[in-house]
């Protein structure tokens, strides 16, 4: 069983600030992290690991910094790890992304075929969701997006049974592997990872590949490859107004809720009258 | 996405053999026979864009044959379709990637719409990122606004990114279709007009149930279980951190049963297990529109904003009169939530009981 779990570096996005004048990202100082909704999958793959034994390996695109969480994920108990680096790679949107990590998997593939991908459910900073389907497509694996659960993984038969969330409910579906993997958030905690394996993250040989090494084509990567284009980035117009501000005489919370209530009301008598009509019917 | 290194964004001219490329897509998005709010919110963005380009809009219905179908295909006219192309075949009941993936490629590739909107949904999404790869076109996802730049008749897709603090417009030129995903609720509700009428074209794309490898061996609606249904209450009562602990949370849910709403949280109270994700709104919780959005102890941090800055009446009860949140709410109010929670909930069962008597 060998389990491929796509992570990317992303920069803390609660502590990005845009410059007042510039109206620009300040990336100075913001600290890089694994994208967070990326860890519920790599969770899920170390438990299956410990469940029925499998070999995890973590699979990044980034810069040559990324390999800072290539090592984090090792201490918490990955097996091998891939930084898929090239100035080439550079602007690559999630059709070309998807593309290069898909060359890296089928290299991965070609030593130990690869049963599992996991990827996260978005990043935190590309926010699309697509970089995993787009996986999926690419490798013809059965496509499992916004999984709350893995029911059941039955290595003899090649068989999962996942829980989905979809948009009405929930989906309970059976397929077979190969597949890739989304893992909804919240479905799991990462854990603290073992003392030795924190020691081995530290100077553990990982693999650093470019474009060339995993065969991928030019035309298909970076900015060429990318059918989208950033036309413009501004900041979000600031609302029209400030909030208009209820107050009463002598301020007591019965006297300003009552205010409150009126102006609302007020705001919004089509509310008013739902509301009304409702309390007349009893409901 | 990529670094703007395009700038002649707008001087760009589509290839001749792009251009048979014509008409604003919907997939409409159903399961079990209901559709997706968000799909009609769709057509009705898919008509502006389609009466500025001067084409048709396309509605693409899928499922299996029988009246719910029918009654999608007769509302996506009344929304605003000229066309529904209304695909039938039994494998395509319940909703799975693969056949989707296999049929929506093939009925783009054989009428060539410009451009094809989905909703940013579980659905949308996981078809939207399947069919962009097979399509190999540029996908924006999670829009917040449509627009053509007429110069070269080129979809102008803007979306949030890092979390809500910039806004980012992206293009795809010399690709078609141009694809995006948009968050529902944050295009406004067509109005419906039942004498739309249009034309119907039906494939029959002839699936295998036996060619299909996943399997859906059981779906449990969420109306048999007890998740909160935020994103289509008409009120909400939201709840931050300034509530101060788990147990104050009982006087939001006080003055939601009063109003008939829901309530509502913040991120930090569910990470700290107050109360579950499905009552989370924001960036990485739902989207909600409702008429009334009452917010308590909610600090306004740009996370939480983008997820119901699109209410139609914000109010604002916070301690802090410089918090964020006054900044965008409508109305607002300096004060203890923990004393005008109760109060609230006072004052509005004053007013309702009121009317029932008089009624
Ligand atoms: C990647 C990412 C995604 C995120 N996604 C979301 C998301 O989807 N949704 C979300 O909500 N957040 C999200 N966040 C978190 C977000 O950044 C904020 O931390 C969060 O919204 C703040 O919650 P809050 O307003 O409840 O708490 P705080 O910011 O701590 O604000 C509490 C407020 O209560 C006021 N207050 C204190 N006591 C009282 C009182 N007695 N009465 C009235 N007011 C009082 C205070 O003045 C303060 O303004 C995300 C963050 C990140 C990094
Ligand atoms: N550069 C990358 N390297 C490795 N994995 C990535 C990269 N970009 C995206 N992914 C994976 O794809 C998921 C979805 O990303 P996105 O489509 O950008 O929201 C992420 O959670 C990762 O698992």
């Amino acid at each position: 069983m060998h389990i491929v779990v796509c992570i990317k570096q992303v920069p803390d996005s609660a502590q990005i600030r845009i410059h007042p004048v510039t109206n620009t990202i300040m990336r100075q100082g913001v600290p890089a992290i694994i994208n967070p909704f990326d860890l519920f999958s790599l969770e899920e793959a170390l438990r299956i690991k410990d469940k029925v034994g499998a070999r995890v390996t973590v699979l990044t695109m980034g810069p040559p910094m990324a390999e800072t969480s290539l090592r984090k994920a090792l201490s918490l108990g990955a097996d091998d790890a891939v930084l898929l680096t090239d100035r080439k790679f550079a602007g690559s949107d999630t059709l070309a992304t998807s593309y290069a990590l898909t060359s890296a998997i089928l290299k991965l593939s070609e030593e130990d075929p690869v049963d599992l991908v996991f990827c996260g459910k978005q990043t935190v900073d590309g926010d699309t969701a697509q970089v995993g389907p787009g996986i999926a497509t690419r490798l013809g694996f059965q496509q499992l997006t916004y999984i709350t659960k893995i029911e059941d993984l039955n290595l003899d038969a090649k068989e999962i049974v996942v829980q989905r969330r979809a948009e009405g409910g929930v989906q309970v579906l059976k397929t077979k592997l190969p597949c890739m993997i989304t893992m909804l958030e919240g479905t799991n905690t990462i854990r603290f990872g073992k003392m030795d394996d924190m020691f081995r993250a530290a100077r553990y040989p990982l693999k650093t590949w470019s474009k060339d090494t995993t065969g991928a084509e030019e035309t298909k990567v970076g900015l060429k490859g990318s059918p989208t284009v950033v036309s413009k980035v501004f900041v979000p117009k600031p609302l029209a107004q400030k909030a208009t501000m209820i107050e009463a005489e002598g301020g007591s919370p019965e006297a300003l809720a009552s205010a409150a209530v009126e102006a609302i009301f007020g705001a919004q008598p089509k509310l008013a009258d739902d509301l009304l009509a409702r309390a007349a019917a009893g409901l | 996405m990529s670094e703007p290194s395009k700038p002649q964004g707008r001087k760009f001219q589509l290839p001749e053999h792009l251009k048979v490329y014509k008409d604003v897509w919907v997939i409409v998005e159903q399961e079990r026979g209901i559709v997706h709010s968000v799909s009609l919110e769709l057509l009705g963005e898919a008509r502006k864009l389609a009466d500025k380009l001067g084409v048709e809009v396309g509605a693409v219905v899928l499922g299996a044959e029988g009246p719910d179908l029918n009654r999608i295909c007769a509302d996506s006219f009344s929304y605003g379709a000229d066309i529904v192309y209304k695909v039938t075949d039994p494998v395509l009941s319940d909703y799975r990637t693969d056949p989707y993936c296999r049929v929506m490629t093939d009925v783009v590739n054989a009428y060539k719409p410009e451009i094809v909107l989905l909703g940013a949904t579980t659905l949308g999404r996981d078809l939207a990122g399947a069919i962009a790869t097979t399509l190999a076109t540029g996908l924006t996802a999670d829009c917040t606004e449509l627009d053509i730049y007429m110069d070269n008749r080129s979809l102008a897709a803007t979306r949030p990114t890092f979390g809500g603090t910039l806004l980012c417009t992206i293009q795809t030129l010399a690709y078609r279709p141009q694809m995006a995903t948009v968050r529902p609720r944050v295009m406004s509700m067509p109005e419906r007009d039942d004498s739309r009428v249009g034309r119907i074209v039906e494939v029959f794309p002839q699936l295998r149930e036996d060619d299909v490898v996943t399997k859906v061996l059981n779906f449990i609606a969420d109306r048999e279980q007890n998740e909160a249904q935020l994103a289509f209450a008409d009120i909400i009562v939201a709840a931050g951190k300034g509530l101060g602990k788990p147990e104050n949370l009982k006087l939001a849910f006080d003055l939601a049963k009063v109003l008939g709403a829901e309530v509502g949280v913040t991120r930090p109270l569910v990470q700290a297990g107050w109360t579950t994700f499905d009552r989370q709104v924001g960036q990485t919780g739902k989207t909600v529109r409702p008429k009334l959005y009452i917010a308590a102890g909610i600090s306004g941090a740009i996370q939480h904003r983008v997820g119901m800055e699109k209410s139609d009446l914000i109010l604002a009860i916070n301690t802090d009169p410089n918090a964020p949140i006054f900044d965008f709410a409508h109305q607002g109010l300096v004060g203890d939530a923990l004393t005008i929670l109760p109060a609230l909930t006072d004052a509005f069962s004053r007013r309702l009981s009121v009317n029932r008597l008089a009624g």
